[in-house]
Formats: C-alpha cells, sequence, structure tokens
C-alpha cells in the first residue's frame, strides 16, 4: 500500500508535467492543425533558461530559495515564449497556405536546429545542479515520501491549469482563440486578428513548457540538450491519448501516461517503461484515433 | 443620397481563375439593396472581396469617403462593415451567448446589454437558445444568429449572403421581416444576395443582375421585378 502510494504521487507530478507540455501540442494542433514537433525543444529550452537564471542569480547574490525560484519561473516563461513566438513566425507563419507536408518538414528541422543550437551553446555534457529544493513530507513511519519539489509541481499544475482554463472558456481572448480553432475566416470578419491569435497559442505553449521543464530540472537535478525529445514524444502521446485538440484531453491523457509510465517502472522496471508510452500511442492511433476526450465530429454546420 | 460603399471596376481572381471582371456597385446610405443572379455568377465574391477576403487584383472599393481596398479583413468590422456570410459560419462549438459575444468583439462593451437586447427583441427565439451549443440549433435559428452575431458590432453597413438559403417558407418571411425591420428602425444599409429573387426585389430599394463575374442590369427592386428578362431568367417557376 504504502509503496503504491509512492508510485501514484510519483506518476501525478510526472504526469503533471506531460500535461503541460501536451497542452501546447494540443492547442497549436486545434488552431493550425499541425503538429509542432519542435515543441518538446522548446520545453528543453525552458528548463536550459531556469538553470541559466539560477546561475546568474547566484551571481549577482540572490539567494533566497523562494525569490529565486520565483524569479526563475517568470523569466524561464517569458524567455521561452518568445522563442515560442519566433518559432511560428520563422518556421510557420511563412508556410501557412502550403501544403501540409510543407511545416511538417520545417518543423522537423526546428527541431533538429534547435538541439544543435543548445548544444553548441550549453555543451553536449548533461548538466547537474545541486538540489535547490530539499526536505520532504513523510508518511506512514517513513515509507512514502513526498518532496517538496514533486508537491509544488502537482500544486502549480494544478493552480495553472485552473487559471488556463478560464483563461480560455471565460475571457475574450480565449473566445477568440476558439473562434479562430473553428473558422478562421469568419473570426477575421468579426474582427479578429488571426495571425496574433496563432502567436498568442505558440506563446501559452511555450510558457507552460516552460514551467515543465523547470520543474523537471528540479526534480531530477539534471538536464541536456536532448531531454526534450522523449518528453516530446510522450507529452504528444499524452496528447493523442486525450483526444488532440481537446485542452482537458491533454491534462488527462498527461496525467494517464504519467501514472503508467511511474507504475510500470514501480512494478515491472524501468526497463520498458518508453516501450509501454509507445504501445499506447501505438493503440490509440489504432483503435481510438479521436482520443478518450475528442470529440466525434457529429454537430451541422 | 450619398454613397456610403462604391465598388469601382473591382475584379478578383481565385488563382488564374477571374471570377470578379470588373464590376462597379453604388450602396446609398440607408438603402436595402439586393444582388441577384446564378448560381456561380460570383455574388459571394463581390461580398468577400468588400471584407477583403480575397482582395481585389484591380480596381478600388470606398467606404464611408475611405479607401479600403487593400485593408486587412479584421479591420473592416471597426470601419463599421458587417457581413452573415454563405452558409451561415456560426461557431458550432460555441453557446448561442459566445457567437454573439464574438459578434461584439471588435467594439467597446460599454453597448453591449443595448445590443444585445436589440437582437433579442428582434429574434426572440436567440433568447430562449441563450445556453444552447449553436451547432445544434436548426437552419433558421442559425441564421438569426448569424445575423444577430452581425448587428453586434453596430455595423453602418450589413452584408448578408442567401440569408433564406435552404429555409422553410415561415422563417424565410421571418428573416425577411427582420430585415426590412433593422433597415427602418437602425437606419441600417443593407446589402443582401439573394437566390429568392423575388422576395429580394419586392424588399429591396435598388438592385443589380450578375452574370458571369458582370453587372448586367440595374434599378429599382421594382423595375426589376417587372422586367422580362428578369422573369424569365430568375422568377420563372417562383412564386
Ligand atoms: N475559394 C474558391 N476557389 C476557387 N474558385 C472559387 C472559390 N470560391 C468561388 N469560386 C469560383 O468563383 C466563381 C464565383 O463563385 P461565387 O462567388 O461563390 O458565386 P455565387 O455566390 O454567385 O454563387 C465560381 O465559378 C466559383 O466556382
Ligand atoms: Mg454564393
Amino acid at each position: 500500500m504504502d509503496y503504491f502510494i509512492q508510485q501514484l504521487i510519483n506518476g501525478l507530478s510526472l504526469g503533471a508535467i506531460y500535461g503541460l507540455i501536451a497542452i501546447g501540442y494540443t492547442m497549436v494542433y486545434g488552431i493550425i492543425g499541425m503538429i509542432n514537433f519542435a515543441h518538446g525543444e522548446v520545453y528543453m529550452i525552458g528548463s536550459f533558461i531556469a538553470l541559466i537564471t539560477f546561475l546568474v542569480l547566484g551571481v549577482v547574490g540572490i539567494t533566497w530559495v523562494p525569490l529565486a525560484l520565483l524569479l526563475m519561473l517568470v523569466f524561464a516563461m517569458l524567455l521561452t515564449s518568445v522563442y515560442g513566438w519566433t518559432i511560428e513566425r520563422i518556421a510557420y507563419r511563412p508556410l501557412r497556405n502550403s501544403p501540409r507536408l510543407a511545416p511538417l518538414i520545417s518543423a522537423i528541422g526546428m527541431s533538429i536546429f534547435l538541439q544543435n543550437y543548445v548544444q553548441l551553446l550549453q555543451g553536449a555534457r548533461s548538466k547537474p545542479l545541486q538540489p535547490i529544493v530539499t526536505g520532504s513530507l513523510t508518511f506512514f513511519d517513513g515509507q512514502v515520501t513526498i518532496s517538496y519539489v514533486r508537491l509544488a509541481t502537482i500544486v502549480l499544475t494544478l493552480a495553472l491549469m485552473v487559471g488556463f482554463t478560464q483563461l480560455i472558456q471565460r475571457t475574450s481572448l480565449g473566445r477568440a482563440q476558439r473562434a479562430c480553432e473553428q473558422d478562421k475566416t469568419m473570426a477575421a470578419l468579426l474582427g479578429v486578428n488571426v495571425d496574433r491569435v496563432i502567436s498568442l497559442t505558440f506563446v501559452m505553449g511555450a510558457a507552460l513548457a516552460a514551467v515543465a521543464g523547470m520543474m523537471v530540472m528540479l526534480i531530477y537535478g539534471v538536464i541536456d540538450f536532448y531531454i526534450g525529445f522523449l518528453a516530446g514524444v510522450k507529452a504528444f502521446t499524452a496528447a493523442v491519448l486525450g483526444g488532440i485538440g481537446s485542452l482537458p484531453g491533454a491534462m488527462l491523457g498527461g496525467v494517464i501516461i504519467g501514472l503508467i509510465e511511474a507504475f510500470w517502472s514501480g512494478y515491472v522496471g524501468s526497463e520498458w517503461k518508453d516501450v509501454a508510452t509507445f504501445t499506447i500511442l501505438v493503440m490509440v492511433l489504432i483503435f481510438r484515433p479521436t482520443g478518450l476526450l475528442g470529440r466525434p465530429e457529429i454537430e451541422k454546420v | 443620397m450619398s454613397a456610403l460603399l462604391s465598388v469601382q471596376g473591382v475584379h478578383t481572381f481565385y488563382g488564374s481563375i477571374e471570377a470578379l471582371k470588373g464590376v462597379d456597385v453604388t450602396i446609398n446610405e440607408g438603402e436595402i439593396v439586393t444582388l441577384i443572379g446564378a448560381n456561380g455568377a460570383g455574388k459571394s465574391t463581390l461580398l468577400m472581396t468588400i471584407c477583403g477576403k480575397p482582395q481585389a487584383r484591380e480596381g478600388r472599393i470606398v467606404f464611408a469617403g475611405e479607401d479600403i481596398t487593400r485593408l486587412a479583413t479584421h479591420d473592416l468590422v471597426r470601419r463599421g462593415i458587417a457581413q452573415s456570410p454563405e452558409g451561415r459560419r456560426i461557431f458550432p462549438r460555441m453557446t448561442v451567448m459566445e457567437n454573439l459575444q464574438m459578434g461584439a468583439i471588435a467594439v467597446d462593451d460599454s453597448h453591449f446589454d443595448q445590443d444585445l437586447e436589440e437582437v433579442f427583441t428582434l429574434f426572440p427565439r436567440l433568447k430562449e437558445r441563450i445556453t444552447q451549443r449553436a451547432g445544434t440549433m436548426s437552419g433558421g435559428e442559425q441564421q438569426m444568429l448569424a445575423i444577430g452575431r452581425a448587428l453586434m458590432s453596430r455595423p453602418r453597413l450589413l452584408l448578408l449572403d442567401e440569408p433564406s438559403l435552404g429555409l422553410a417558407p415561415l422563417v424565410v418571411k421571418q428573416i425577411f421581416q427582420a430585415i426590412t425591420a433593422i433597415n427602418r428602425t437602425k437606419k441600417m444599409t443593407v446589402f443582401m444576395v439573394e437566390q429568392n429573387a423575388f422576395h429580394a426585389l419586392k424588399l429591396a430599394h435598388r438592385a443589380y443582375v450578375m452574370v458571369n463575374g458582370r453587372i448586367t442590369m440595374t434599378g429599382s427592386g421594382a423595375e426589376l421585378l417587372a422586367n422580362e428578362e428578369v422573369r424569365s431568367a430568375y422568377l420563372e417557376g417562383g412564386h
């Protein structure tokens, strides 16, 4: 039982991270109908920016941990957003009216470019970091430990998702975003600057991915230029599992993938955990391509 | 009377296909003007060209004294042009309320409640359906929503593309009554494309006939209703 709860907590925090990244895939797909294969790299860049911010803060003497964490979060979200915005501008917008294959290839190219860019600037070796946030809660006579970082990951993700859902459901920006998903020409006729909404979608996806990148760095204490690949594929799987285009689906898919991975590692062994994820991806694509919360297109238009 | 909209020698292309071949149309403030013509004549293309999607390759479009030919589509609604386009294009996965909010997205919210009440007075059905997802409504209700949504931007010029298409006669009557009411009480200028030539000509102050991307005839609604050519081409077998 203790062991089970331990894996559950691990799975939920991992799932929160996948969910945060998956939102970027699902929103971009929703609005321009393409998979942004460079999104895993955006997450990787977010985690590097958080790391660099931390090092810079150390140099300038800001060492009070809560303030340092807050500044890391803010800088990671802001600067990663700039990357997200730029990627759309450079790699996708010029191809807006091209055949579907063109932006796909451009996305893969952008993904490779960003990996090499970080590798060149930061080196290929992984970056270890002494733990910034230490300590944990223990339960069941020390049988279950929940580190503060994992707890913070879960809480922060919940807060972000609630806020983000409100933004999409209740604000006029959110309405414009959903309108563009459904009919860009009509949205433009009503006065929505569609290009701007698409840019903002990339910005929002990047900001959430940056949070994921920062939390991963804090949890595992080590990052490298290649972490975006596997995390990207898993978050993409989460988005497909939940139903690509669906926001709650991305969150749900992330949590399910996180749980499966944690329990697989805990009970079967960590060797095959990635295979488990990819098996799910293949199964979903075969048996339920619309995903768990994806919408079957039945409305009359 | 002063011209609110003037379309001057407009040519529009889809790739290499020339859909409008030099169109001139003038709409005066306060008028209802209708455009009739066979399927594929280029009527919808004209309404969309006025809204910059696609943009005219040649010619000029002047609205309220300003050359709007090269303006971006999303800037036109702020100038005072709203369109209820062909096929209605309501947002199916949004509620009726959200669709109406989208209509008002480009204008400041201080008039929102008042404008909403006016739309509900015009189409009481929409008020009953306020929380319903728009995609699940009937064709007539969707058409009311498309017009209501256009009105929420407080336009000076309302463009309507086949508002009666595919609707039951009773609903058609309601829609046309609403269009007349909008024109009379709100002094709104209306430019309307219609297949239902009989109704449209009866309603309109003036009318244009389009054939193959060109305007071939123009006159008052009554004149065109009486015209032999128009009768045999667009009204026979009708009412
Ligand atoms: N998006 C488009 N791409 C290419 N051709 C189009 C497009 N829309 C309309 N057309 C062509 O332009 C011509 C005029 O179409 P349209 O303006 O829709 O006519 P109408 O509204 O009078 O029925 C037709 O020949 C039609 O096939
Ligand atoms: Mg048409």
